[in-house]
C-alpha cells in the first residue's frame, strides 16, 4: 500500500511538471484560435468557436513569410559555414602534431562562455563600416563567429574518440589530408554532425539581441526580431500575437518530435567532457 | 592561437616520401585551422580590443573624443548600472533553485517509473523553445489581472493575486520563474543521464547496509555525480549573467521604473537607444571581467574533473 502511494505520488509529480511544461504552448494555441472578444471574455477556457483568422492575418497583414525566410537563410548559412570551419579546425587539431593545439582548444572552451552582448558595440561599428547594417550578412558573420567555439569543442571531443590508426592507415596509403577527411572521417561523423547542426540551428533561430540591433528594416528582420517588434504594435491583440508566436515555435516542435535524441545529446554535450 | 608547423610523424618518417608531399603535409594543419582562427579573430579578438578602446571614448561613432576613465566613473555612479548589476546577481538565485529541483526530479525519474522517457522528453521541451515567443505567452499569463491571476481567483487563492510583471517587488521573481521554467528540463536531462552511470554494485552495497531510499539518494547517488553538478552550476551561472536579455526585453522592457534591468539590457540601451557607445563599452568591459572570473572557475572545474577520470 505504501509502495503504491509512493509510486503514485512520483507519477503525480511528473505529470504536474509535464502539464506546467506544456501549458504555455497550449495557451498559445488556444488563444490563437479565439477572436479578441472571445479572449477578453474567457482567456483561459477552451476556444469554443475555433477560428483560423488569426493565422491568416499573420500571413496577410505581417511580413511574416519574409521574416521566416530571413531566419531560414541566416540559420542555414551561418550554421553551415561554422560547421565546416569548425570541422576542419578540429580535424587538424586532433589528427596532427604541433605546438599550440591544446591552447587552441582551451581558447575555444573559454570563448564558449563569453556574453555576446559584450561584443555588440564593436561588431556593430564593424558592420557600419562594411555597409552591412540591415542586411542578413551582418548577423550571419556574427553568428558564425559565435558558433565556432562550441563547434570546435564538440568536434574535438568527437574526433578524439576515433582511433588514430584509422587515419594513419589511410595516410600510409597515400591519402591527402583532405581525402582522409572526406573519405574516412566524414562517413562516420553523420550523426554527430547532425547533432551539432541542431544545437547551432536552435541558437540562431532563437537569437534575439543581435538580430534586433543589426536588422532594423522590416524586410531584413528575422522571425524573433520581428515578433519582438510587433509585440509593441499589437500588444492588445493577444490572439494575433499568439498565432504568430505559435507558428515560430512549430518548426522546432516538429524537429523535436522526430529527432529528440539529437537535441538531448547535443545540448548536453558541453557538460562533463 | 596558431598551430605549430612541425609535423614529425613517427610513422611518416619511417616511410620514404617524396619531398614536396612531405612539405605539404607539414603545412596543411595551419591551412585547416586558419578559417576558424580568422572567425574567432574577427568576432572575439577584434571586438575585445575595440570594446576596451571605445570604453575610453565619448560621443557617437565618427565623432569620438578621448575621456580617459570617465565612462567607468560614470557607470559606477549611475544607479541604473548598479541596479542592473544587482539584478543579475539576484537572478543567480535561480541557479540553486534549478539545480535542486532538477536533481530531485532526476532522482525520481531514475527510479524507473513507467513512462519516464516520455516524461523526460516533455520536461526537456521548454529548453529548446525560443525565449522570445515563450516570453510573449508569459507576458499574457503573468500580467496583472491576466491568466495566472484569474486562475488563482478561481482557485480561491485571491490573496496570491499580484501584478506579477508590473510590481517592482515581484517582477524579478516572475522573470526568475520563467527562467526556471525554461532551464529545468536541461538539468533533469543532464542529471538523469549521469545517474544512469552510478554502478549498481555500490547502490546494492548501501542497501545491504540497511540504507533506505532517501539515504541512498543523498549519500550515494548525489555524491557520485557531484562533478556533473559542479559543471551544471557554473554553466547556469554563466547563463544567468549572459543570456537573460530576451526575457527582460520581452517580459518587461526592464520596467517598471527600471526595476528589472540586467547588464545586457543596460549595454543594449546605452549603446543602441541612447547612442552612448562609450558608456555601453565600459559596462561591457565590466561584464567581460565578471565573465572571465566565471570562465576561470569553469576551466578549473574541467581540469579537476579530467584529473579525476585519469
Amino acid at each position: 500500500m505504501t509502495a503504491a502511494i509512493r509510486v503514485g505520488s512520483r507519477q503525480l509529480l511528473l505529470v504536474v511538471l509535464c502539464v506546467l511544461s506544456l501549458y504555455p504552448l497550449w495557451f498559445m494555441l488556444d488563444t490563437a484560435l479565439k477572436s479578441p472578444q472571445q479572449y477578453a471574455l474567457n482567456p483561459t477556457g477552451l476556444a469554443s468557436h475555433p477560428t483560423f483568422v488569426n493565422f491568416q492575418s499573420v500571413f496577410s497583414q505581417w511580413p511574416f513569410l519574409t521574416w521566416v525566410r530571413n531566419s531560414l537563410v541566416a540559420t542555414v548559412v551561418s550554421v553551415g559555414v561554422a560547421t565546416v570551419v569548425a570541422m576542419m579546425a578540429a580535424y587538424a587539431i586532433v589528427f596532427s602534431r604541433g605546438r599550440g593545439r591544446e591552447l587552441f582548444v582551451r581558447t575555444n572552451i573559454a570563448l564558449m562562455a563569453i556574453p555576446p552582448v559584450a561584443l555588440l558595440v564593436p561588431m556593430y561599428t564593424l558592420m557600419v563600416q562594411l555597409h552591412l547594417i540591415n542586411q542578413l550578412p551582418a548577423v550571419i558573420i556574427f553568428y558564425c563567429g559565435l558558433l565556432v567555439p562550441f563547434s570546435v569543442f564538440f568536434f574535438v571531443n568527437f574526433f578524439r574518440e576515433i582511433p588514430f590508426e584509422l587515419v594513419e592507415a589511410a595516410r600510409m596509403d597515400g591519402a591527402s589530408p583532405s581525402r582522409v577527411l572526406v573519405r574516412v572521417i566524414l562517413p562516420i561523423s553523420g550523426a554527430s554532425t547532425f547533432t551539432l547542426v541542431i544545437v547551432n540551428a536552435i541558437f540562431v533561430w532563437n537569437e534575439l539581441l543581435i538580430a534586433l540591433v543589426f536588422l532594423q528594416a522590416n524586410g531584413s528582420r528575422t522571425l524573433m526580431a520581428g515578433l519582438a517588434l510587433y509585440q509593441g504594435r499589437y500588444v492588445t491583440n493577444e490572439p494575433l500575437l499568439m498565432a504568430a508566436a505559435f507558428l515560430s515555435v512549430v518548426p522546432l516542435g516538429v524537429l523535436y518530435v522526430f529527432g529528440q535524441r539529437f537535441f538531448v545529446r547535443g545540448l548536453t554535450a558541453g557538460i562533463g567532457k | 592561437m596558431s598551430v605549430g608547423t612541425t609535423m614529425a610523424h613517427v610513422h611518416a618518417e619511417s616511410i620514404p616520401t617524396p619531398r614536396p608531399a612531405r612539405r605539404r603535409r607539414a603545412r596543411w594543419p595551419v591551412a585547416y585551422v586558419a578559417p576558424a582562427v580568422i572567425a574567432l579573430g574577427v568576432t572575439f579578438g577584434y571586438s575585445f580590443v575595440e570594446v576596451v578602446r571605445y570604453s575610453f571614448y565619448a560621443g557617437s561613432l565618427g565623432a569620438l573624443t578621448y575621456v580617459g576613465g570617465a565612462n567607468y566613473t560614470a557607470i559606477f555612479q549611475d544607479p541604473q548600472f548598479t541596479h542592473s548589476l544587482l539584478d543579475n546577481l539576484k537572478l543567480l538565485i535561480t541557479v540553486p533553485v534549478i539545480t535542486l529541483l532538477a536533481l530531485g526530479v532526476a532522482l525520481v525519474i531514475n527510479t524507473g517509473l513507467r513512462g519516464w522517457r516520455a516524461y523526460r522528453a516533455i520536461i526537456f521541451l521548454p529548453y529548446i523553445l525560443p525565449a522570445t515567443a515563450m516570453g510573449l505567452a508569459f507576458s499574457y499569463l503573468l500580467q496583472g489581472g491576466g491568466v495566472l491571476d484569474s486562475l488563482l481567483r478561481d482557485a480561491g487563492m485571491s490573496f496570491l493575486i499580484h501584478d506579477w510583471l508590473g510590481s517592482p517587488s515581484w517582477v524579478l521573481f516572475s522573470i526568475g520563474g520563467v527562467i526556471v521554467w525554461q532551464q529545468l528540463g536541461f538539468g533533469v536531462v543532464v542529471f538523469s543521464a549521469a545517474l544512469l552511470n552510478v554502478p549498481a554494485e555500490i547502490i546494492e552495497a548501501a542497501r545491504l547496509d540497511g540504507a533506505g531510499w532517501w539515504r541512498i539518494q543523498v549519500s550515494v547517488m548525489v555524491p557520485y555525480i557531484k562533478r556533473i553538478i559542479e559543471f551544471f552550476v557554473i554553466l547556469e551561472a554563466i547563463a544567468a549573467l549572459s543570456s537573460v536579455f530576451t526575457y527582460v526585453y520581452v517580459l518587461t522592457g526592464a520596467g517598471p521604473a527600471y526595476s528589472s534591468s540586467v547588464m545586457e539590457f543596460y549595454i543594449y540601451q546605452n549603446g543602441f537607444e541612447n547612442g552612448a557607445i562609450g558608456v555601453a563599452s565600459a559596462a561591457a568591459v565590466v561584464l567581460l571581467a565578471i565573465a572571465s572570473a566565471l570562465i576561470a572557475i569553469f576551466l578549473w572545474v574541467r581540469t579537476r574533473a579530467s584529473k579525476d577520470r585519469a
